[in-house]
């Protein structure tokens, strides 16, 4: 079975986000950006069932900008064996939304006929949590969200999804559509032979265009704000005092 | 001239920090106060081809560039320049194998080196010779089967705790011809330790004498030639000199990150310090020389990897710099913590001590001074 693992380049998880003076978004120039956490989970899981022998080949795809290239190296170091990349932007601060993502997927899996499709639940930046649904639907697969753990049995996989209040194990039909979440695994570190090797592995370069989908924006970003700074704490002296004030405050 | 790192570089780069981050770092304190390295730590670290850098993947290695290998050590220190520093040196000696040594030789031991099952130390130095090394009196004698050895090492890096240990000895007359590199394994008879040092700084890692008392030792335990392991003596420290500088390097980064952190967060006179500007020039000066270093330390790594004729001027002079300005910036990162840090629970003393070593092992800065002077006046001729 072919694998089919979509990473998104995103802003390093570590990096402390500024909004752009002019509130269009988020600064993206000269910062710091890494595969987006979740995806490396999928990646992760995708080599580990090609490790366990039920997968042959692991496809990582990335949409967006030209440098989303060292993403897919990140997952080649990791693993997978090869890789495609569809630019749809010239511009780092366009940010392809969730529809044109599933549309450019749903060609991408057309023509690699994977058995499985996997990704992170949702990227870091946006948080849109949009993308494996939509592709779901689009190609009439099932679908398995929030995935914590998972496990293919031939024509059919059971995924354990993280839900509201615990933990809900669902079978679904094969091919599917798997978003993983937090707790699947650890994802591995690329070790240094494996970096070096990634340099190697094929990587096809395509555009939006190639799979004539229109990537234009159908979301009107109005403003970004930066959270408001945390007001500076008190110290009390008493638990008394720490109580008169939680009271004064409405919190007890 | 493009003076940004690579993909790969950046990439390996950041493997190192992150798994020193999250498998060095938090411990690297209780690895100081019980003086050793767990050594479960280093089939993860080999797993990451951490063991052999410079190691063909031929046996087993990475295949790094020495310009490669600086980022892995940068990184690796701004965990902990102790654990950093001590694989450097294992490293080293994998460079040295993988260079000089017979198909043998590499065969046997480098495997086991880049899977880091047996972990090297290098003994060149001894009680009475460190700066002259030549001068060293460690003696092997031949045997019907191979070499005897006697005599003492000093200031081993690894010393009782590690598998095998590259020696230097003498197999002939006096002066740097009469040198040859050994190899001998932990448990061969003859073979031991004096009492733990109590060092300054690196007190992760265990450092004591090695003894040899009639210690026998195969012939196939000679490492390349017998007469040339002066010379590969000091090939094995350019390169080791980089990484000790490269160590200083994320040791003392680290002590400026966390210093410029805190002079945001710690208040006097209504405002946070780094609203004062003689802390503003002091952090700059500090951001000034930790870049001044890194562009030299990679220039010399890249001498190296080029074999340029003057690489050996360039690795003394990178080493000297750099770990010079490293100890500066460390103890003016202490400074800026004012008693705070003076506290072990900052981790700033700790880089201090850990990095005032770095100007004197592996050659001291004087001794790179007198490289540096010696390749200046050959040249002018």
């Amino acid at each position: 079975m072919k694998v089919l693992v979509a990473v998104k380049r995103v802003i390093d998880y570590n990096v402390k986000a500024r909004v752009k003076s002019d509130g269009s978004g988020v600064d993206l120039a000269n910062v710091k950006m890494s595969m987006n956490p979740f995806d490396e989970i999928a990646v992760e899981q995708a080599i580990r069932m090609k490790e366990a022998g039920t997968v042959d080949e692991v496809v990582a795809v990335s949409i967006g900008v030209k440098q989303a290239q060292e993403t897919l190296r990140t997952a080649l170091a990791m693993g997978a064996d090869r890789a495609i990349l569809v630019v749809a932007a010239d511009d780092v601060h366009q940010d392809i939304e969730p529809l044109a993502v599933a549309k450019i997927l749903k060609a991408v899996v057309d023509q690699e006929q994977p058995g499985l499709v996997l990704a992170g639940k949702q990227a870091i930046d946006n948080d849109m949590n949009a993308t494996g649904q939509m592709l779901s639907a689009l190609l009439g697969w099932s679908q398995g969200t929030f995935a914590s753990e998972v496990a293919v049995d031939g024509d059919h996989a059971v995924i354990t999804r993280e839900v509201d209040g615990g933990l809900q194990t669902i079978k679904v039909k094969m091919p599917s559509i798997i978003t993983v979440d937090l707790r699947l695994n650890e994802p591995r570190y690329a070790s240094l032979p494996n970096i070096m090797k990634a340099k190697k592995k094929p990587m096809d370069e395509k555009t939006a265009a190639d799979y004539g989908v229109d990537v234009t924006p159908r979301l009107e970003i109005i403003g970004t704000a930066e959270p408001a700074a945390r007001k500076a704490g008190e110290i009390v002296g008493s638990v008394d005092e720490l109580v008169a004030k939680l009271k004064e405050a409405g919190a007890v | 001239m493009d003076f940004a790192p690579t993909e790969e570089q950046v990439a390996i780069f950041d493997m190192a920090y992150e798994f020193g981050q999250k498998h060095i770092a938090p411990f690297a304190a209780k690895w100081e106060k019980q003086e050793t390295i767990p050594k479960d730590l280093w089939p993860k670290v080999a797993e990451l081809g951490l063991g052999g850098v410079y190691v063909s993947d031929d046996y087993g290695g990475s295949g790094l560039s020495r310009l490669d290998a600086t980022m892995v050590f940068e990184a690796l220190s701004m965990a902990c320049p102790s654990v950093a520093s001590m694989l450097s040196i294992h490293n080293m000696c994998g460079g040295m194998i993988d260079k000089f040594g017979s198909e043998e030789t590499k065969q046997k031991w480098l495997p086991q080196l880049c899977s880091m099952e047996k972990i090297f130390s290098y003994c060149l130095t001894e009680p009475g010779s460190g700066s002259d090394a030549a001068a060293l009196r460690t003696r092997a004698d031949r045997t019907d089967t191979g070499y005897k050895l006697n005599g003492n090492k000093a200031f081993i890096s690894g010393g009782s705790y590690s598998d095998v240990y590259l020696t230097m000895v003498r197999t002939g007359d006096v002066g740097p011809r009469g040198i040859s590199a050994v190899l001998v394994e932990d448990g061969t008879p003859g073979l031991s330790f004096g009492a733990l040092e109590q060092k300054m700084g690196w007190r992760a890692q265990p450092t004591s004498q090695v003894q040899f008392d009639d210690c026998e030792i195969p012939a196939e335990n000679l490492m390349g030639e017998e007469g040339r392991g002066f010379t590969y003596a000091m090939a094995g420290l350019d390169g080791g000199r980089l990484n000790i500088a490269a160590s200083a390097l994320g040791g003392a980064q680290f002590a400026l990150n966390t210093a410029l952190q805190y002079t945001g967060e710690r208040k006097a006179f209504g405002k946070t310090i780094d609203q004062f500007q003689a802390l503003q020039f002091r952090l700059a000066a500090m951001e000034i020389k930790l870049q001044a270093a890194r562009v030299f330390l990679r220039q010399a790594a890249w001498k190296l990897d080029e074999k340029a004729y003057d690489s050996v001027k360039y690795c003394a002079m990178a080493k000297a710099f750099v770990t010079d300005v490293s100890f500066e910036v460390a103890n003016d990162a202490l400074q800026l913590h004012g008693g705070y840090g003076y506290l072990a629970d900052y981790g700033i003393e700790k880089i201090v001590r850990d990095l005032r070593v770095h100007q004197i092992l592996e050659g001291t800065n004087e001794i790179m001074h007198l490289i540096v002077s010696r390749q200046m006046i050959a040249d002018r001729g």
